[in-house]
């Protein structure tokens, strides 16, 4: 049977026993206006509801009723017991309709003109009086006949009825012949088998010949309506049956038990607390039983809660329907995972955003049917709606196949409005540019239509799913269509949270918005950094914003970012004290210590220990030392709202907790820092905070989210771009030196007695071949007998060292070659650790070593002779190079030059553009991805497009080669990704490319 | 329903705890007290109103806790292990009231019940239904509503 007639049903039978009692009250007190309306409320929705379904013989019994109970409310009929009966008299019908209606799904056969009839005098015998103008006699003398008249035929049906009964034989009948066949039956087999058959077939003859109770069932059909009323009888099994397979429990009271369940399961964990500290206790068996039934019963208790997703997107296809009629478009809906459960609070919240979003997919992701002919695809557009449970939570997609999200459409808007500047819009990628349409007062369609547009955008969407700890993801391709993806948790009654402490006072933060935890020490490597006051921390190439729960909450006069800063400071003047002495100290020890230096990350967390090991050193003044053992270990709970992700400094974490989230007193609603609180296990009650308002708290979270993505942007290009491990060296009494970290493969310290000498040229026996050693200048000493450091640079089987004087630090600074160099061996000057450093040529003393490094090495990496064209012809490859940051194009040029390649170096893609239009002719093109103003993908798509280098072969250079921006980038027109310090693997790839 | 029947039960009845807060007796109707405690382990709330002292744990459900001391505008007086509390329910919520001490339950008679004086001091006046004359003391009628809500806004 069809859902909504189940459900018609259940409610009709509701209302119905309900009408009952009423109506037995409203003969008592006629002028309840109150029980009228009601009563005729009840009518006017059955009558409806009949009416929807197509229903037409309950919905003229119910309209002509409620005619009647029409005059009665308006007081232009007064309420006899006749007319009463009379009503009852048609709730009869409408309840016999209904039965039937449960039983066969149908509405029995037959009409009821007599008893609108009836209903039609009641109600135009009522007009007369009015008209009469005298009270209560007309009517009443009317009624009375309608009464007789409706007592006959109701009398006469009985007896028609039980004659129909008798004459037909009944079930009982059948059931004689049966247990006589069957005794025949078993007489038969007993003796032999084979008469078995012909059992049957007597049994079949005897079953066919007499009439079955279906056939008492039609003919008693067949008369009039009145006569089924008795039949109706037999559908009161199959009745009770839908009306016991589901029970209507008042909300209140399902809310009533998860409040007890939650209670219980918080008893339940402070239990198990006591258990944890008593682990012998002879209630340890019992209280694990518990606790298993604790948990059966707090899952069965949320099932009642539980309601399938398609309660929600019930309306979405009218609401489709609707939308492709006023918009001329042809739209599907597809709906998969409609039995999906969630909570009934959960679904109520994402009810609004799933049809807003669904509105909007039909709206402004489908074209128009001619669009969508012209692009290819077919005319009918499709919106598919996907729901399924994954861990814990629930995932909703809503994705369609329309024209997708229009970046420049978007970056127009976000102009327009002003959301963001063309600077910063040059620095975000497509999916950044995309998220736009989240902020608020953002909407991409051209035309205000009446279906969406009025005001509630994305935003707003967001919003309410952020509310219920749920996030919104968008993926979208112009022109192939756009995907929402909707997590949202199963529950909002128990949610997992970690617990945290700041300034001794404890509070939860919700699990799900938790990212990870990240343990900061003072002395660490990983610091906080300030940008004027506001703290930032680097988490992996990107910048965090962070905010202390301490300041956030004003738990203590102290402003713990302060303190920590001035203890930072304090420390690091400390630190540097140490460091000198440590230096000393290492450079006086005499052993061969090889350091590996193959892991910038390793070394770095090498040197601030090493720094700070020296015993003794440490001890200062107390006040550091009581503030350092404070704020020995920070704890930073990286933290995600949207897309905006910050950091919160806490003092300590605890464990995580499945907490029952209690709203908070009207009295402190307005603390938009708390989103509710608990009872933890041990008593105590605990804020729970609330990520959304924390961000708020911290600035404005719009601006934030959009200067967010930038400065992450930027940030994480200052990182990729500017920010290189450099190893400073001294030699002599000259400017520090640096070469960059990721060149040197390992650092040894050489005793010169070691040092050999072979047709003039220094080398020394390392790892069981020679190395060939060269001093950096001739003001290296080498001679006598003493211990010096040494680079050693190493490609594949082959290595050089590098002599100097001293290793000084290692540090990561932005390079920026302010001075090219004029001395052979230096690239230029930069300053470095707030000195000028001259940084140096590698390839050059690598050249000096052996002319042939780089070139007739035939394992590798320069097969093909590099730069030799691959038919020998001497004239040299032609590479173009383009990189926005000096340092790389500073750094790599020698190499290619040095490998045999002719380089053209550019810092813009426009600039290597203008170069194509005015007829340059490159090998191949080197193109970082990371640049401003035009990125590597567009500047290769550009290339791509047409004009003389459309063939040119493309090698992008880049930091990050993520298997996502190799797609990407291959998308675009590379040929071949190469990650940017990998030197090896850049000129074989250009070889390979040349020669392939 | 919880709130109807006290206030029909509030004209009938005129059974009053008596509580004693900075030396002055002020009387809340019986009906609505819940429980009276003492010595409550209270949560701060950072941010909150300050005559908000944080919320406590009653038998599974949160009270949040009033000074009421800080409410009407008295001196201080050091919330501790001993301070004693009466629970009332308000619009379906628990609320603590934090007082000095907790006195006897009084019956009175409508006839020594008083309009607020015009000369009381109007934050008193607004938590204040009337004035019981009691033998030797006066007896302040504490409006539990109007000292909850004014903390709403």
């Amino acid at each position: 049977m069809d859902d909504l007639i189940q459900e018609f049903l259940m409610e009709t039978n509701e209302s119905l026993d309900e009408l009952d009692i009423d109506l037995v009250n409203l003969e008592q007190n006629p002028n309840d206006k109150e029980l009228l309306g009601k009563i005729f409320r009840l009518k006017h929705t059955i009558k409806g509801t009949c009416g929807f379904l197509g229903l037409p013989r309950l919905e003229k019994v119910a309209h002509h009723a409620e005619n009647v109970l029409g005059k009665f409310r308006d007081g232009e009929l007064e309420v006899t017991p006749d007319y009463v009966t009379l009503i009852f008299e048609s709730i009869d019908r409408i309840k016999f309709i209904v039965s039937k209606l449960e039983e066969t799904g149908k509405e029995p056969e037959g009409e009821d003109s007599d008893i609108i009839n009836k209903l039609d005098a009641a109600f135009e015998g009522k007009d007369i009086s009015g008209k009469g103008g005298s009270g209560s006699p007309p009517p009443k003398a009317k009624v009375a006949p309608v009464q007789e008249k409706h007592m006959a035929p109701g009398d006469a049906s009985e007896e028609e009825l039980q004659a129909a009964f008798d004459s037909a034989p009944g079930p009982d009948d059948i059931e004689e012949d049966d247990t006589q066949k069957g005794s025949i039956g078993d007489k038969m087999i007993k003796p032999t088998l084979a008469p078995g058959d012909a059992t049957e077939e007597e049994l079949q003859a005897a079953f066919d010949s007499a009439p079955g109770p279906d056939d008492a069932e039609i003919s008693a059909d067949q008369d009039d309506a009145q006569k089924d009323q008795g039949a109706a009888g037999q559908g009161k099994a199959s009745d009770k049956k839908v009306a016991n397979q589901t029970l209507r429990v008042n909300v209140d009271v399902l809310e009533g038990l998860m409040t007890m369940v939650s209670e219980l399961v918080l008893t339940r964990n402070q239990l198990l607390q006591i258990l944890r500290v008593n682990a012998e206790s002879d209630f340890s068996g019992p209280l694990q039983r518990l606790n298993h039934v604790v948990s059966d019963l707090q899952e069965g208790v949320m099932k009642t809660r539980m309601q399938p997703i398609g309660n929600a997107w019930s309306k979405l296809p009218r609401i489709i329907r609707d939308l492709s009629i006023e918009l001329d478009k042809k739209i599907d809906l597809e709906m998969h995972g409609q039995d999906t459960e969630l909570d009934r609070q959960v679904l109520e919240m994402i009810k609004d955003p799933l049809t807003h979003m669904v509105r909007n997919s039909g709206d402004h992701g489908i074209e128009l049917p001619a669009d969508r002919v012209a692009a290819g695809k077919p005319e009918t557009g499709k919106i598919v709606l996907d729901a399924y449970h994954e861990g814990g939570h629930i995932i909703i997609k809503i994705s369609d196949d329309g024209k997708g999200l229009s970046a420049d459409k978007i970056k127009a808007k976000i102009l327009e409005k002003r959301l963001a500047t063309a600077e910063e819009l040059a620095e975000m990628n497509t999916q950044q540019i995309q998220q736009f349409i989240f902020k608020a007062g953002f909407s991409t369609a051209e035309k205000v239509t009446a279906v969406s547009g009025r005001g509630v955008g994305m935003d707003v969407v967001r919003t309410n799913i952020e509310k219920i700890g749920g996030s919104v993801e968008l993926k979208s391709t112009e022109g192939k269509g756009s995907t929402f993806i909707i997590k949202i948790p199963l529950t909002l009654a128990i949610v997992s949270a970690l617990i945290v402490a700041a300034s001794g006072e404890r509070f939860a933060i919700p699990q799900l918005s938790v990212r990870e935890l990240v343990m900061i020490s003072i002395q660490g490597d990983n610091r906080i950094e300030y940008i004027k006051g506001s703290a930032v921390f680097r988490l992996r190439d990107r910048l965090l914003p962070l905010i202390s729960l301490n300041d956030v909450l004003g738990l203590s006069e102290e402003k713990t970012i302060e303190k920590i800063k001035s203890l930072e400071e304090s420390k690091k003047e400390e630190e540097k004290k140490t460091k000198k002495s440590s230096k000393a100290k290492d450079a006086d020890s005499k052993n061969i210590k090889e350091e590996s230096l193959d892991h910038s990350a390793e070394s770095q967390a090498q040197s601030p220990e090493s720094a700070l090991n020296p015993e003794g050193t440490l001890k200062q003044e107390s006040n550091v030392d009581d503030l350092e053992s404070e704020y020995k270990n920070l704890y930073i709970v990286v933290t995600q709202v949207g897309g905006y992700d910050f950091g919160i400094i806490v003092d300590r974490v605890f464990d995580t907790e499945e907490i029952v989230v209690k709203p908070v007193a009207k009295i402190l609603k307005d603390i938009t820092l708390f989103s509710g609180n608990t009872i933890l296990g041990d008593g105590s009650v605990i804020m729970i905070l609330d990520p959304n308002g924390i961000a708020n708290a911290t600035g404005d979270m719009s601006q934030l989210e959009a200067t967010q993505e930038i400065t992450a942007q930027i940030s994480h290009k200052a990182d990729t771009e500017k920010k290189t491990s450099l190893l400073l060296f001294r030699v002599g009494s000259q400017a520090p030196k640096a070469v960059p970290l990721s060149l040197v493969a390992r650092l040894e310290d050489i005793v010169t007695d070691n040092i050999e000498y072979s047709s003039g040229k220094m080398m020394v026996q390392y790892r069981d071949t020679l190395m060939p050693l060269v001093a950096f200048d001739s003001s290296v000493e080498i001679s006598g007998s003493r211990e010096k450091p040494v680079l050693v640079f190493s490609d594949n089987a082959q290595s050089m060292g590098l002599i100097v004087d001293e290793i000084i630090d290692i540090v990561e600074e932005r390079v920026d070659v302010q001075l090219s160099g004029t001395q052979e061996g230096v690239l230029g000057s930069a300053i470095i650790d707030g000195k000028a450093t001259d940084v140096v040529d590698v390839t050059h003393y690598l050249r000096i070593v052996d002319g042939n490094w780089f070139k007739d090495f035939n394992s590798m990496p320069f097969e093909g002779n590099g730069g030799q064209n691959a038919d020998n012809t001497n004239r040299k490859l032609k590479v173009l190079l383009v990189d926005d940051s000096s340092f790389f194009r500073n750094m790599i040029t020698p190499l290619l030059s040095v490998a045999g390649y002719e380089v053209t170096t550019l810092e813009t893609p426009m600039e290597a553009l203008d170069l194509c239009k005015k007829g340059a002719i490159f090998d191949v093109i080197v193109s970082d991805i990371e640049m401003p103003e035009m990125n590597g993908f567009e500047f290769a798509r550009k290339v791509k497009s047409d004009g003389s280098w459309k063939d040119t072969p493309m090698v992008a250079l880049t930091s990050h080669a993520t298997p996502e921006d190799i797609e990407r980038g291959i998308e675009a027109g590379y040929n071949k990704y190469v990650a940017k310090f990998d030197k090896d693997s850049l000129l074989s790839t250009l070889s390979q490319t040349l020669n392939s | 329903m919880h709130d109807t029947a006290i206030n029909q039960n509030e004209l009938v009845s005129k059974d009053y705890l008596t509580v004693t807060i900075a030396d002055q007796l002020f009387g809340i109707p019986v009906l609505q007290v819940q429980d009276v405690l003492r010595g409550q382990v209270v949560t701060k709330v950072p941010l909150a109103a300050p005559e908000i002292a944080g919320s406590l744990n009653l038998r599974g459900r949160v009270v949040t806790a009033i000074d009421v001391r800080k409410r009407l505008k008295l001196e201080d007086n050091a919330i501790n292990k001993n301070s004693m509390s009466v629970v009332v329910e308000h619009g379906h919520e628990l609320y603590s009231l934090i007082i000095d001490s907790v006195g006897d339950v009084l019956s009175l008679k409508d006839k020594v019940f008083e309009k607020n004086p015009g000369t009381l001091d109007p934050l008193w006046m607004d938590i204040s239904i009337g004035i019981y004359q009691l033998e030797d003391d006066l007896l302040i009628i504490m409006d539990v509503a109007r000292l909850l809500e004014y903390v709403n806004n």
